[in-house]
């Protein structure tokens, strides 16, 4: 086993073994608290240029298989974990995390007190990092990690966006079209849509209201995905013109951003993000409660509790967030659009929120 | 939506006697709950048998009913208190059972009283296999094929269809009490027999085997608003075919992908809502096909359960007292999370370490008893570790069972692998060693996969990983910081590196090198949040990790060390004791430190004490903490640690006495040279003649020779132990010289270390149990004195006793006091002793002494309203009795050997297990009592007079005594004379009397009318004694064996067995013959009454 360092940018020093691809790689530390579902977290775009630390210590029982990717990659830009499984076992298993993560050139450390390392984020909020299994020398990886973009201002669509047009067809009767924005979207978006007849066109970041239209959609659809929303400008614009033409909207995560963006809140960064799959929302709506699956560093700044009144009409925050009572969902009064911060489609996480495609559907529904 | 405010008094029922499938895990549950419903200003009366519980502590309910937990006695509770509703699911099937019995008969509806936390609906659902079957359908899952069955004929048709191997379930019965897997139709016939007899609707479920699939069990909680929460998720290391009670199991799920872990989340959501648990927490079991992944449903419990307390203690989310708000009417997003205190409790736990418990056996008690691991549960107790890693928490978990074993490589083990792929095919107790050594003799993962009826192979290459580690270092040079840290990150005890590394010399060795090294363990937080939010419970867990989370404080510590897992001679009586130290003290500005590792306990709950250490209780794991809690302390510029507190957690932390003191650490109360002194034979030996106390004639041999001669100098009988015992391990009457030679050949371990020792044994004795205090400045303080019911020779956790002692004299008491306070002082008793007394021809023996909490420590205080381990624990740290009685602790005056006249009587009796085991062949283990304590468990029966305190302890231990119908009387010959006159008034009572024939001729000449039956072995097939017992036909068993030494152990065994097998009363001896007939006058005059524990004890104080 090879040496491996973590250097934070305050200069909090890890050490630990290299596990993945050796090599040095830098990103925003994020813990994630989720106890199942590290191959879901490591294929997820919105994790582009993060890297993950994994609370729940063992990791890569299971190994990885063909089925459970949300994304055609690895997005996370390291990955932090305390003890890697010598060998996976389960039947749908066709490999080996630690091969997988080095065959994808993503440079990971294991042996690391990763609950000291969550507790350090906890209490100083997200930062950059840097691991290296190649340069022992903390000092100059700290310099390193110093000279690192910070998340704040990032404007990371553009690398996470899928290139061409693709289609995703509904699944049994097609019943509705529906225009997605790909910001870094998950396929388990597009499967529990088209689970319920829906034929989803997935858009490059940078489409226009002509290119979504085109397709005939009866619904648009904004994609979870990494960075800064405050620059997301493009998505932003394109929201308002989905509004003002009273095509039903809906967003997930960053999609929930641009919403609130458009809406005129503005966002702001979150100390250490709400990631992992069992944090309480309300749906102030029904006043149940759902056990979610998040994955967020930014939050949109609204007020809880009251109509607020937008050029797009009145306005409510539909679910808060009962650990922290931070806004994790918007519904227009009179614009057919909503959106949540956390994520329905889980993958991974509990299901408890799949109700939401079903609200979108009948949003739909009635509009047609 | 906040709590209902119609409900202003609710009824909590306990569980009673602690039996195997029921621990004291509903204690703590059912203490939770008594907390939070009077914290919201409910009235609570709470009914339960047990006396060793802390719920039964008059602060815990308004009105405490130490009252057995029959429909019958419920019912009286329910119309002296009439409470607005019943919480009956905090204790166990045993609540559940008489809450449903009540709403049954009407009952609940006559009192107008509410079911709340369950409804009888749901339950049935639950605990119905057919309608649950159906429930799974509609919930979209998969149940195993199967059918219910009403009898034999529909259990071979049934089989006929799905195929052997099938499993046999019971209806309504628990811990899978009569379950098991037929192989073959001998077994099936056997097996599926004995199921529809203990089932009590007389019905079986047949289902086809899913022998070998991954076991999986989840923990949720939902809410009136129908919010759902999955709180711990459970996965077995032992795949189906062990019940989940004996099986190693890990949290959470180890080998499951998110897509699976949904599946089974979303399915388990499902049942909840079908079958309708309205609140409260609930317990579903799955097995996942290894090869597909195909889910099945098992059986789901609508109640909290033992793995609800597991849950618990893995998650720091505590689901009995959530359980009991919601019941009120909280709905999960108003129930603050205890732990970080800013957050829901509308939330999943997230773990950032993994959990194992390990299940403890007592097969040793019960000989010829079958050790397979089946579906039946037969574990007795339980203990959990926390590591950061799985290897982490399960070596801690294997160094804490307080086995012979102590971790991999610490005990012999198989020499060859192929004995040991043998051996992996029937699940047994330490299967993992087994693994191990398969493992290290070279078989492969996949062998061991297929050997042991398909282990994980993610469970199976983490002891290969264990395995390879030895390896490395066993082969390096020497033993370095980086091999060394790599060795306690993966869990290895100092002790088990010694074994490796004899150049160290021994643990002491390993532990001063990982010491100049720097290698000591942090200890972390289970926070319910992996770290996400703040944790303001100081709940710890030690790991081989970076960071320490230990908080540094300045008040003056007090370490007090617990008793580890359950077992029979030790359980939950102890950690009553430890618990009621931590009362005491964290009132007197300590901060009190508890070390304990039983998931099932109160002492473990992390609102119990300042704070707690869920830790295996061994040198090294307690060393460690002290050295943490007692540095943290002083760099806060406080005192540190000022006392350890060994004495009350049974022979656990006893036995770490010597080496925590030579290791400099402080003891409080009694000093270790003072237990020795009690302990050793010769300085006994001359206390007792220099104060002129007299003990039987003893000696100590270390050879059959040795024993022989003293055996022949005192005279037989005699009874022979191994010295250092708890629970009478061992210990055994004997009565001639070839039973004592076979008895120190079987003494494997005897050396001049452990010598046997050999006393004479008084027959017919009364024996006497004393729980005294005493102080620095001598004073002695009587806690009680207890009478046995049977006679010396039956180990006194297994007797039932009274408190009063109803046949001593007052001269008897004051020989008792003479000789208890001789005792004390000479012993040097600081806290607490116990004496077992003998009482022959007017002459006082003394037995035994042991200078520390006993069992009987519980039942006295209620008994007599003294909290006798709280003064213990104050007594250590520095109070004397006069102090105690001045601020009113003790009484003011006199104390428990001076009980006013209109006391009530108070009769503790044992609770045994024999239903639970089986021989190979199928029958029945011996049910006859012995030196060597068999019981798991105890009731209290109080009342103004001896037979109705009689009756309602059988009634509590056993269901009711009867009033009427056959008794069967078989006595020796010896109790031929003494037997007559009970037997008479039986016969004027109106029972018809059955007896065999020598019986059956003395009885008739007294002029008692009498059937005579055979012997079974006289007339096998006809109507003979057994038969008629298994046919029902009996109420009562009177048999008392017959001969001495082991004839007398073989005869009326199937009498015994066929009790057990049938569920009759079966009393075998005179004295408790004698007793059972008071006790069935009380219940015939139809006299019986419930008080409160608080009424009782304030008429029993009130001479203050």
């Amino acid at each position: 086993m090879s040496k491996a360092i973590l250097v934070l940018e305050d200069g909090r020093t890890f050490h630990g073994f290299s596990y993945g691809a050796v090599g040095e790689t830098f990103g925003e530390a994020v813990f994630t608290t989720g106890m199942t579902g590290y191959q879901e977290v490591l294929t997820d775009p919105s994790f582009h240029r993060q890297v993950v630390v994994q609370t729940a210590p063992q990791i890569g029982n299971t190994g990885v298989n063909d089925e459970d990717d949300e994304s055609d990659r690895i997005w996370v830009s390291g990955y932090v974990v305390r003890d890697p499984a010598r060998r996976p076992s389960n039947w749908r298993s066709t490999g080996d995390l630690g091969d997988r993560l080095k065959a994808e050139g993503v440079v990971g450390i294991s042996g690391v007190d990763t609950r000291a390392l969550t507790r350090h984020l906890r209490e100083r909020g997200a930062m950059r990092v840097g691991i290296s299994s190649v340069d022992l020398d903390v000092r100059a990886l700290q310099q390193r990690v110093l000279a690192q973009p910070q998340m704040l201002g990032a404007d990371l669509s553009a690398q996470v966006t899928t290139p061409e047009r693709y289609t995703v067809q509904a699944e049994g009767e097609h019943r509705y079209t529906v225009a997605a924005l790909d910001l870094g979207i998950k396929r388990n978006v597009s499967r529990r849509l088209a689970g319920r007849g829906v034929t989803t066109h997935v858009f490059p970041a940078s489409s226009s209201i002509e290119d979504l239209l085109a397709v005939g959609p009866d619904a648009v659809f904004f994609s979870p995905g990494p960075g800064d929303p405050a620059t997301a400008d493009g998505p932003v614009a394109l929201a308002r013109e989905v509004m003002r033409r009273r095509v039903p909207l809906f967003g997930i995560c960053f999609g929930s951003q641009i919403l609130g963006r458009a809406l005129g809140f503005g966002t702001y960064k979150l100390g250490y993000g709400h990631r992992g799959i069992n944090q309480p929302v309300l749906d102030r709506t029904t006043g149940k409660v759902e056990v979610t699956s998040h994955n967020h560093g930014f939050a949109v700044d609204a007020p809880v509790g009251e109509r607020i009144d937008t050029e797009f009409g009145g306005v409510e925050v539909s679910h808060v967030c009962l650990n922290d009572n931070v806004v994790e969902g918007l519904r227009g009064l009179e614009v057919p659009a909503f959106t949540v911060q956390y994520h329905p489609e889980a993958a991974a996480g509990p299901h408890d929120a799949d109700y939401l495609f079903d609200r979108f559907v009948e949003l739909v529904e009635k509009k047609g | 939506m906040p709590k209902r405010e119609d409900l202003k008094h609710v009824m909590v029922i306990g569980s009673g006697p602690i039996v195997i499938g029921q621990a004291c895990e509903f204690d703590y549950s059912g203490t939770q709950a008594c907390q939070v419903l009077r914290a919201e200003g409910i009235r609570v009366s709470l009914v339960n048998s047990n006396p060793a519980t802390i719920m039964t502590d008059p602060e815990f309910a308004d009105a405490t009913y130490v009252e057995p937990i029959t429909p019958e006695f419920v019912e009286l509770v329910i119309a002296k208190e009439r409470p607005d509703a019943i919480l009956p699911t905090l204790g166990g099937q045993t609540a559940l059972n008489t809450a449903i019995a009540l709403h049954e008969s009407g009952v609940l509806d006559k009192y107008g009283v509410e079911l709340i936390g369950a409804n009888v609906d749901a339950i049935r659902k639950g605990e119905d296999r057919q309608l649950f079957k159906d429930i799974v359908a509609l919930a979209g899952g998969e149940t195993p094929r199967s059918r219910v069955c009403h009898s034999m004929e529909e259990v071979r048709a049934t089989v006929a269809e799905i195929g052997l191997p099938v499993v046999i379930r019971p209806s309504f019965t628990m811990g899978g009490l009569g379950s098991g897997m037929a192989h073959t139709s001998d077994d099936l016939e056997q097996i599926a027999g004995a199921g529809l007899a203990a089932s009590p609707v007389h019905e079986v479920l047949i289902e086809e085997s899913v022998l070998g699939w991954k076991e999986y069990e989840l923990e949720l909680m939902r809410d009136k608003h129908d919010n759902v929460v999955v709180v711990c998720s459970i996965e077995n290391v032992d795949p189906m075919g062990v019940h989940t009670g004996d099986s190693v199991t890990v949290a959470p799920a180890m080998t499951l992908t998110d897509r699976e872990y949904q599946k089974l989340r979303d399915l388990g959501i499902a049942v909840l809502r079908e079958v309708g648990v309205d609140t409260g927490g609930c317990n579903i079991q799955f097995a996942i096909n290894p090869d597909d992944g195909r889910m099945i449903v098992i059986e789901m419990n609508p109640r909290v359960s033992r793995s609800s307390a597991l849950a618990s203690k893995a998650t720091g989310f505590p689901i009995a007292k959530i359980a009991a708000k919601l019941a009120i009417g909280y709905t999960l997003d108003e129930i603050p999370n205890d732990i970080t205190l800013k957050t829901p409790a509308a939330f999943e736990p997230a773990l950032d370490y993994v959990v194992v418990k390990i299940p403890r056996f007592a097969f040793e008690k019960f000989p010829g008893a079958d050790k397979e691991l089946t579906t039946t549960m037969k574990s007795v107790g339980e203990a959990m570790s926390l590591g950061r890693n799985f290897a982490e928490a399960l070596n801690k978990a294997m160094r804490s069972m307080e086995t012979k074993a102590a971790g991999f490589w610490t005990a012999p083990t198989f020499t060859s692998v192929d004995e040991a792929l043998e051996a992996l095919k029937v699940p047994h107790d330490g299967r993992l060693y087994t693994v191990e050594a398969a493992l290290r003799l070279g078989a492969t993962v996949e062998q061991v996969h297929a050997a042991s009826g398909r282990i994980d192979p993610w469970f199976l290459d983490e002891i290969q990983a264990l395995v390879d580690l030895r390896a490395e270092i066993l082969a390096a040079p020497f033993l370095d910081e980086e091999l060394l840290r790599r060795a306690k990150r993966s869990g290895l005890s100092d002790r088990q590196l010694a074994v490796l590394r004899p150049e160290l010399a021994g643990e002491d060795g390993v532990r001063s090198l990982r010491h100049r090294l720097g290698v000591r363990p942090v200890y972390k937080t289970v926070d319910t949040c992996a770290a996400e939010f703040q944790a303001n419970t100081p709940y710890h867990y030690s790991s081989y990790d970076e960071e320490t989370e230990v908080v540094p404080s300045d008040r003056p510590k007090v370490i007090i060390l617990g008793s580890g897992p359950n077992r029979i001679g030790q359980g939950i009586e102890f950690d009553y004791s430890c618990v009621h130290a931590v009362q005491a003290l964290r009132g007197v500005d300590f901060e009190t430190v508890m070390v304990n590792c039983n998931p099932e306990t109160v002492s473990t709950d992390y609102d119990t004490a300042d704070r707690l250490y869920f830790e295996p209780l061994t040198f090294e794991d307690v060393l460690e903490v002290f050295h943490a809690e007692d540095s943290s302390g002083k760099a806060a510029g406080g005192p540190g640690v000022i006392g350890v507190i060994v004495q009350l957690g049974g022979q656990t932390p006893l036995g770490l006495a010597n080496r925590l003191k030579a290791a400099g650490i402080p003891i409080v109360g009694t000093t270790p040279e003072s237990i020795d002194l009690a302990e050793d034979r010769g300085l006994f030996g001359a206390l007792l003649a220099e104060n002129g106390l007299r003990s039987p004639d003893h000696g100590t041999a270390t050879s059959f020779s040795e024993a022989k001669a003293i055996a022949d100098t005192i005279g037989y009988p005699v009874l022979v132990r191994p010295s250092y015992v708890l629970g009478g391990r061992g210990m055994e009457i004997v009565y001639d010289e070839p039973t004592l030679k076979g008895y120190i050949e079987r003494a494997t371990e005897i050396s001049p270390d452990h010598p046997v020792l050999v006393d004479r044994f008084l027959d017919d004795a009364v024996e006497i149990d004393v729980d005294a205090l005493c102080d620095a400045t001598g004073e002695v303080y009587l806690g009680g004195v207890m009478e046995h019911i049977e006679e010396a020779g039956i180990h006194s956790g297994d007797s039932a006793c009274s408190l009063p002692p109803i046949t001593l004299a007052a001269s008897h008491i004051a020989e008792v006091r003479r000789y208890t306070e001789a005792l004390a002082r000479g012993i040097g008793v600081r806290g607490l002793m116990n004496v077992q007394y003998a009482l022959k021809d007017e002459t006082l023996y003394v037995l035994e002494a042991n200078p520390r909490a006993s069992r009987t420590v519980p039942f006295v205080s209620k008994a007599t309203a003294v909290p006798l381990a709280k003064a213990a624990a104050r007594i250590m740290l520095g109070a004397t009795i006069a102090d105690l009685r001045a601020e009113g602790m003790l009484l003011p005056e006199g104390d428990g050997g001076t009980v006013p006249a209109n006391a009530p009587i108070a009769i503790k009796e044992a609770v045994l297990p024999f239903k639970r085991f089986r021989t190979l062949a199928g029958q029945n283990v011996d049910s006859l009592l012995s030196p060597e304590m068999k019981s798991t468990g105890e009731v209290m029966g109080i009342d103004a007079g001896f037979g109705q305190a009689f009756a309602k302890s059988q009634a509590a231990a056993y269901g009711s005594l009867p009033t009427g119908g056959k008794v069967f009387v078989s006595v020796a010959n010896r109790d031929k004379r003494s037997m007559i006159f009970p037997v008479k008034r039986l016969a004027d009572l109106g029972f018809t009397i059955v007896t065999t024939t020598g019986t059956g001729e003395v009885l008739r000449r007294y002029g008692i009318d009498c059937e005579i039956v055979p012997k079974h072995y006289e007339k096998p097939g006809e109507r003979n004694a057994v038969e008629l017992i298994l046919a029902g036909e009996i109420s009562l068993i009177i048999n008392t064996p017959q001969g001495s030494g082991a004839s007398a152990r073989l005869d009326g065994y199937e009498i015994r067995s066929a009790a057990v097998t049938a569920d009759v009363p079966s009393i075998t001896t005179v004295p408790g013959a004698a007793a059972a007939v008071m006790g069935i006058e009380a219940l015939r005059a139809g006299d019986m009454s419930v008080r409160p524990l608080q009424e009782l004890h304030k008429l029993l104080r009130g001479s203050e």
